[in-house]
């Protein structure tokens, strides 16, 4: 019943045309967008090494390329929707560090490994739970407390560890994080990526908590206002962000079979550079799960290319920068050069809101 | 800042003094270090009364803290500069590239390169950050990694050993001037001179309007984009006079020198009270801190407690300090509603 009048109402206050146009014709909304410049970015990087490399079209360089981008992709899907609210979550790689000193530990003590597993994982919620009440309930800042929390975190991992390394795990597990869906050169971890990358997207774009995230990005107050439980979501999502960066531990460990406190050290800053190098904008309220899958594949693609063409680690370490840069510094440019090809149009546009055209 | 002063019109200069002193947020972190001094002291004389001791406790954090101080100052404009441990390692590994390179340089000319050299890279940051009008953290980590690059493809494998310097600037990493490192003394005129213009200049001031609200301050009529450069500026140029200092100190430089170095010196502006949104803390304060962060270290397999812990009692303090810091600004607000509502009846 009420949906009819929901649609009655649409239809009643249907807006102007020249809202609903947004100035631009659809195909260039979606063809000119920073996910569709990266994914096109991504696409072209793909076709000139397979032109041009050799050995880059080979399964193993398939394999070992998802493989070594299998963690930052985990863990970029959470940092997104955290991004998106405008908050960050810099303690990632120590909760990857924690959770696979975690698994090493108990696996040495002599527990099943699904049961170690399932602690590390536990240790993971505790972990974006801490980061979350501290940044919801206490009202601090996110980007202090992941700050300390990255130190507090990962000064436990190496304080339960020390320097020693454990390495002894189940060859069954061992194997299973390096196997290949049979007959694909694609690695098994895929598999669980796609599931949480197809969730993660749901959840933001396709419901009404992914409204939420992005009404907190652009106006906590109002969003709050409207309805969206602000500090419920963000809770929610420093709680994600543990979980799926405890599993990725666990797939870290199990992937180079040892456990060290300092696994994994320093990877929060790759995992955000990808995030938003993916279109993600650091003020919140913007940004594509498709987006940041693509920005990671392109980091990672370009790397394993570079690598195969000889290119030393440090030179790909500059092209990392220089494209994080440049996409976000691309955008205020245009914003530039399109204010000044505008000029006296532009302005006009401006107070005359409601014309049509 | 002057928690203290608020209700006092009618105190002694001297009570006013002590409120101040006592009720500056600088001065529960103070009290922390020395609470810590004193104990691994009491449990080993050695740790602060052997020559050795007295001076690493000066030494170890003087590199630090030249480098939280450039980035409080950045902080308090509402930026961040992720880039400083890269400006560092690059500036380290210059200072010992210009010794081999040009034998028989003077060494204060190789200050003078070192602290333009880090500010070129700090106004690289500041004017992608200022006139794209682009947040810092994004900008800065991305010359982070353009930065590190640049210095591990131009060092290669090689590094800078001691032997490559000569001994009178390598003298200067354990030069006492009255029984003070040297470095330490270079690092305290740094800071009082910061904390000086940060407090009475006008700059300084415009410093904090503009971190406090950035859209008021231009409106105001604040040069914001003059002023956010020169932030970034002195934040580079002190990581690079730090990156001359570390060549000193250490002798030894790779291209890693200062891997990690933007967490710890954020994390001492943050522990000594200079909050991530901007307009508030003091360069002490991120003084304070730097010392805090590297006396624990010393300090902690003094106290029996194994050094693997150590950045775990940091995290644990960072968090203490800003939890400490909210709950103080709570009661403080909550005091002056109080006061305004009681002169409003």
């Amino acid at each position: 019943m009420s949906d009819t009048i929901l649609r009655e109402n649409s239809a009643v206050r249907r807006a102007p045309d020249s809202y609903r146009a947004h100035g631009r014709p659809a195909w260039q909304r979606v063809l000119f967008t920073r996910e569709s410049a990266i994914i096109g970015l991504l696409v072209v990087v793909i076709l000139v090494a397979l032109a041009t490399v050799r050995n880059f079209d080979s399964p193993l360089t398939v394999t070992y390329l998802l493989l070594d981008v299998a963690p930052i992709l985990l863990i970029a899907l959470p940092m997104t929707l955290i991004i998106v609210s405008e908050e960050i979550d810099l303690s990632v790689a120590s909760t990857v560090g924690l959770s696979s000193v975690i698994v090493g530990i108990l696996t040495q003590a002599g527990l099943p490994f699904e049961a170690t597993a399932l602690v590390a994982l536990f240790v993971g919620v505790i972990a974006g739970a801490l980061n979350g009440f501290l940044i919801t309930v206490v009202g601090l800042p996110s980007l202090a407390v992941t700050i300390g929390t990255l130190a507090l975190f990962r000064g436990i991992a190496v304080g339960l560890l020390g320097t020693t390394a454990i390495t002894d795990f189940p060859e069954f597990w061992t194997d299973l994080a390096q196997s290949r869906i049979p007959g694909t050169p694609v690695p098994s971890i895929v598999i669980p990526i796609v599931v949480l990358a197809v969730a993660f997207a749901i959840l933001l774009h396709f419901t009404s908590f992914g409204r939420g995230i992005y009404a907190i990005g652009l106006n906590k107050e109002a969003a709050a206002f409207s309805g969206v439980h602000v500090d419920r979501t963000k809770f929610l999502l420093f709680v994600s962000s543990g979980l799926v960066s405890a599993f990725a531990g666990i797939f870290f460990t199990l992937r180079f079979g040892n456990a060290r406190g300092d696994n994994a050290i320093g990877l929060e800053l790759s995992i955000i550079a990808a995030v938003l190098l993916g279109g993600v904008s650091i003020f919140g309220g913007r940004g594509a799960i498709h987006g940041v899958i693509a920005g990671v594949l392109l980091i990672g693609t370009l790397g394993s290319a570079l690598r195969l063409a000889n290119v030393t680690s440090d030179v790909i370490n500059v092209i990392t920068g220089v494209l994080l840069v440049l996409s976000v510094v691309s955008t205020s440019v245009l914003r530039w050069v399109r204010s000044k090809r505008l000029g006296s149009a532009g302005k006009s546009r401006k107070e005359v809101p409601a014309s049509s055209g | 800042m002057s928690i203290g002063a608020t209700g006092g019109t009618t105190r002694s200069p001297i009570a006013r003094t002590l409120g101040t002193v006592f009720g500056a947020r600088e001065t529960g972190i103070a009290i922390a270090l020395v609470v810590i001094i004193i104990a691994a002291t009491l449990r080993n004389p050695s740790f602060l009364f052997s020559a050795d001791g007295y001076r690493d406790l000066l030494l170890t954090p003087s590199i630090l803290l030249l480098v939280a101080v450039g980035q409080a100052i950045v902080i308090i404009t509402r930026n961040v500069d992720l880039s400083v441990g890269s400006v560092l390692g690059l500036t380290a590994y210059l200072t010992g590239r210009l010794f081999i390179d040009f034998p028989g340089i003077p060494p204060a000319l190789v200050f003078v390169a070192g602290i333009a050299f880090g500010a070129v890279l700090g106004l690289i940051n500041g004017a992608l950050v200022a006139f794209a009008r682009v947040p810092a953290l994004v900008i800065t980590l991305g010359t982070l990694y353009i930065y590190r690059g640049i210095n591990v493809a131009w060092a290669g494998g090689d590094r800078i050993n001691a032997s490559d310097m000569p001994a009178e600037f390598r003298g200067l990493g354990t030069a006492q001037l009255a029984s003070i490192p040297v470095l330490t003394v270079i690092a305290l005129v740094v800071l009082v001179v910061a904390a000086w213009y940060m407090r009475n200049a006008r700059g300084g001031r415009e410093f904090y309007a503009i971190g406090s609200d950035p859209d008021a301050a231009q409106l105001y009529g604040l040069k914001v984009t003059r002023r956010i450069l020169v932030a970034f500026v002195v934040c580079g140029a002190l990581a690079g006079l730090a990156g001359v200092l570390y060549a000193a100190r250490y002798g030894t430089v790779s291209s890693q020198a200062g891997t990690g170095w933007e967490l710890q010196a954020i994390g001492a502006a943050v522990i000594g009270g200079v909050a991530i949104s901007g307009g508030s803390g003091t360069v002490w304060g991120a003084a304070i801190g730097a010392f805090l962060l590297l006396t624990i270290n010393r300090a902690l397999p003094i106290l029996g407690i194994q050094d693997f812990w150590q950045r775990a009692v940091v995290g644990a303090l960072i968090l203490g300090a800003i939890v400490l810091d909210r709950v103080l600004s709570l009661r403080q607000s909550r005091k002056l509603i109080a006061q305004r509502d009681e002169t409003h009846v």
